[in-house]
């Protein structure tokens, strides 16, 4: 049998491994957001355009390639880098540029982006460039917007009709 | 004085703090492994209750949980909250586990498969413990799986982003199907499998904790799922962020990392910390003495040897030489600590045999052979003088024994106090001794695992090669220590001296044969 003393010094040792256990488990508490803070998400997935034009391949051209070669146009692969920029009023909250993926930088961009914003209202603003050709925006948008403590909001592009949607 | 490594004083002391309250039966720190296996089966038995009332789905999941956390709670809540702080405490063990053989050099050498191993097996059970907190699809869980999913969308890996599913509109029971199937069949499986690799390397794994430090953490478990049952945070909610969330820490700790890191740091910084920790037995390496020799001449194939072995480094075979024995053991030296258990395994590592010429045994240290041993045993006696003349052997891991030395006291070190043939007790006390203090690394604490445990039986005639019985028992005691337990060890041979001197005063009373005197630290 152990002794009452051994037994005592045992319970503590075992409160004091239980203590910090329960303790870590929960404590102490990790703020994701200040109380003033609401949040960003930008979840975008968009091929860039071309960096080079489609162009229609000349006769003389063709009957250079090989007959199992020989297409009417030609695309090189690369794509655009895109870049988005989020601006509430002035105030730029995210400002991504983002390289093409795959071996010839040929694939679509998908880009996620949390970013901590202070509560408020506020003028929206993203602008989309997708093509190198092009100087300054391709696709933009503007809203006013109110963000309020713990608020979420996403932002999307939708391929399809060219728009962004915000949730 | 010796220096000593302050990290490896303050573990010592940890360590006699739990010997004081725990004995060193059941001090906690000598059954980390151990322990940590108690609670995966705390976690195993719990989970798999929880696994009967869980729904895998995403929409019922969390409802799920909350029935058995509150109507449910005199079973199911308790179950959940064993489940979590079972997991919690495993933590505390392993991180103690890996700091004792940290602190205590027992990671680098020989050490290193066993280290190198540890390495991906905290990481795996790191990771079952992040799919567990993801089940619960609470605000916890979404924040679980969104940081996740970035961190797995900095990875080459995968294609297209992982993080954009759990966007509301987007979200599918896919991932959650692939975690719940994670963590209830292929983590916990890849974990087994990971610890049936960590402990390959070693013999007589004990990996039930015993019964006392059991009960006593499972009641210590209850009490604190009574006190503090766990509870989910509110349910996911795809379109607000949780200002607040209570993360658990020993798991978690790796997402708010990323408030100030990348993804790509992160991992940068994770994989760092882990390479890191992977070549840390070669940070400077340690050398490991030579392997054990066999010698077939004086080895008759008994194989205790090899039974011995902490590290599983001798196996027997068909005899090869043509003698009339049918085995012989061989050494695999890549395995060999060099620790000499076998020598003191051997029966033919016996002093009193071949005394005038060269004493040869079936398996010896090449760097401290036994027929050194005998001669230096029979020099260490010839200089001995005084009234109460002691011998004291110690081992080269605890209490450098070389401090002791004095006119009336002769010092010898082993390799490890499993190493002494029980013959050579007997020898010493034939050829001159009043009395042998046999010292070595603290009970339950031998540095070559089962040095100290081995002898102990040997002694006690409960394992070969035995402590014949008409050896004075009365003149033979053991008292072990650390490097730290110095002063303890002095006034213990002090104590000694007085005995053996009473003895020796009452010689003609004493009894043929009685206990050895054992003192636990
Ligand atoms: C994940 C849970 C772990 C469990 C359940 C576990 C369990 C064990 C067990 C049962 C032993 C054998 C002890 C003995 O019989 O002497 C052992 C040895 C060892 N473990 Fe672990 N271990 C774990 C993680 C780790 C980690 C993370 C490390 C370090 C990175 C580590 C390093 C070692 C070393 C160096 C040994 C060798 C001890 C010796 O040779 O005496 N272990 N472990």
């Amino acid at each position: 049998m152990i002794g009452a003393k051994r037994l005592l010094l045992q319970i503590l040792n075992y409160a004091v491994f239980m203590g910090l256990v329960g303790y870590f488990s929960f404590m102490p508490p990790y703020a994701r957001l200040q109380p003033d803070e609401a949040m960003i998400t930008l979840a975008i997935s968009h091929a860039g355009e071309r960096v080079q034009e489609c162009r229609k391949m000349d006769p003389a051209e063709m009957a250079k390639l090989p007959p199992n070669m020989r297409v009417a146009t030609e695309c090189p692969r690369e794509r655009s880098p895109v870049t988005v920029k989020v601006l509430l009023d002035k105030l730029k909250v995210i400002d991504r540029v983002v390289t093409a993926p795959g071996l010839y930088n040929d694939q679509g961009v998908d880009i996620y982006e949390s970013v901590r914003v202070p509560t408020g209202n506020y003028r929206l603003s993203i602008l989309m460039n997708d093509n190198v050709r092009i100087e300054g925006p391709t696709y933009q948008h503007q809203q006013p917007i109110s963000l309020s403590p713990a608020q979420l909001v996403v932002i999307q592009f939708q391929d399809s009709s060219g728009q962004f949607r915000i949730k | 004085m010796k220096f000593i490594n302050p990290i490896k004083r303050g573990y010592l002391a940890l360590e006699a703090w739990f010997n004081i309250s725990f004995g060193p039966k059941w001090n906690p720190l000598y059954h980390l492994g151990t322990l940590t296996f108690f609670f995966f089966w705390v976690v195993l038995v719990s989970g798999i209750y929880l696994f009967i009332f869980f729904d895998t789905s995403l929409s019922g999941a969390y409802a799920s949980v909350e029935y058995m956390t509150h109507e449910q709670w005199y079973v199911g809540g308790i179950m959940r909250s064993l489940h979590r702080y079972a997991s919690d405490a495993a933590i505390v063990t392993i991180l103690l586990h890996m700091f004792r053989e940290f602190a205590l050099d027992r990671y680098r050498g020989f050490r290193w498969f066993s280290w190198v191993t540890g390495v991906p097996t905290l990481w795996f059970v790191i990771t079952l413990g992040i799919t567990g907190y993801w089940l619960v699809w609470d605000e916890l869980g979404l924040y679980v799986a969104v940081l996740s999913s970035q961190l797995m969308d900095a990875l080459p890996i995968v294609a297209g982003s992982m993080a954009s599913n759990f966007v509301e509109g987007h979200l599918t029971d896919r991932f959650f199907t692939l975690m719940g199937f994670l963590h209830l069949l292929g983590q916990p499986v890849l974990l087994i499998f990971a610890l049936w690799i960590h402990v390959k390397r070693l013999a007589h794994v004990e990996i039930s904790a015993p019964r006392g430090l059991a009960v006593g953490s499972l009641l210590a478990l209850l009490a604190l799922s009574l006190a503090m049952p766990a509870t989910s945070h509110p349910p996911a909610n795809l379109s607000r962020v949780p200002a607040v969330l209570n993360l658990d820490w020993f798991y978690l700790n790796i997402y708010p990392v990323l408030d100030y890191l990348t993804a790509g740091e992160t991992w940068i910084l994770t994989t760092g910390i882990t390479a890191l920790l992977m070549i840390l037995p070669w940070l400077p390496p340690k050398k490991t003495g030579p392997a054990a020799e066999v010698h077939l001449d004086e080895c008759n194939g008994c194989g205790q040897c090899a039974v011995d072995c902490p590290f599983d480094a001798i196996t027997v075979q068909q005899r090869t030489d043509g003698a009339r024995w049918e085995y012989e053991v061989v050494v695999k030296n890549k395995l060999c600590a060099s620790c000499g258990i076998c020598v003191g395994s051997c029966h033919s590592s016996n002093p009193f045999r071949s005394s005038r010429t060269t004493l040869e045994t079936g398996i010896d240290m090449p760097q401290y052979p036994i027929d050194k041993v005998r001669s230096e045993t029979r020099k260490v006696l010839s200089e001995l003088s005084g009234e109460q003349r002691i011998i004291v052997f110690g081992c080269d891991h605890a209490y450098e024994v070389s401090a002791l030395k004095s006119k009336d006291v002769g010092v010898m070190s082993f390799l490890c106090t499993g190493m002494i043939p029980p013959t050579l007790v007997e020898y010493v006390l034939k050829n001159g001794a009043d009395g042998v203090l046999i010292t070595g690394c603290r009970n339950g604490d031998c540095y070559y695992r089962y040095g100290n445990i081995w002898m102990d039986k040997r002694f006690d005639e409960g394992r070969k090669p035995v402590l014949r019985p008409r050896t004075d028992r009365e003149r033979i005691a053991v008292y072990r220590a650390a490097v730290t337990d110095g002063a303890k060890l002095t006034r213990e041979i002090i104590r000694f001296k007085a005995h053996i001197k009473a003895l020796t005063a009452a010689d003609d009373q004493v009894p043929d044969s009685v206990p050895i005197q054992r003192v636990d630290l």
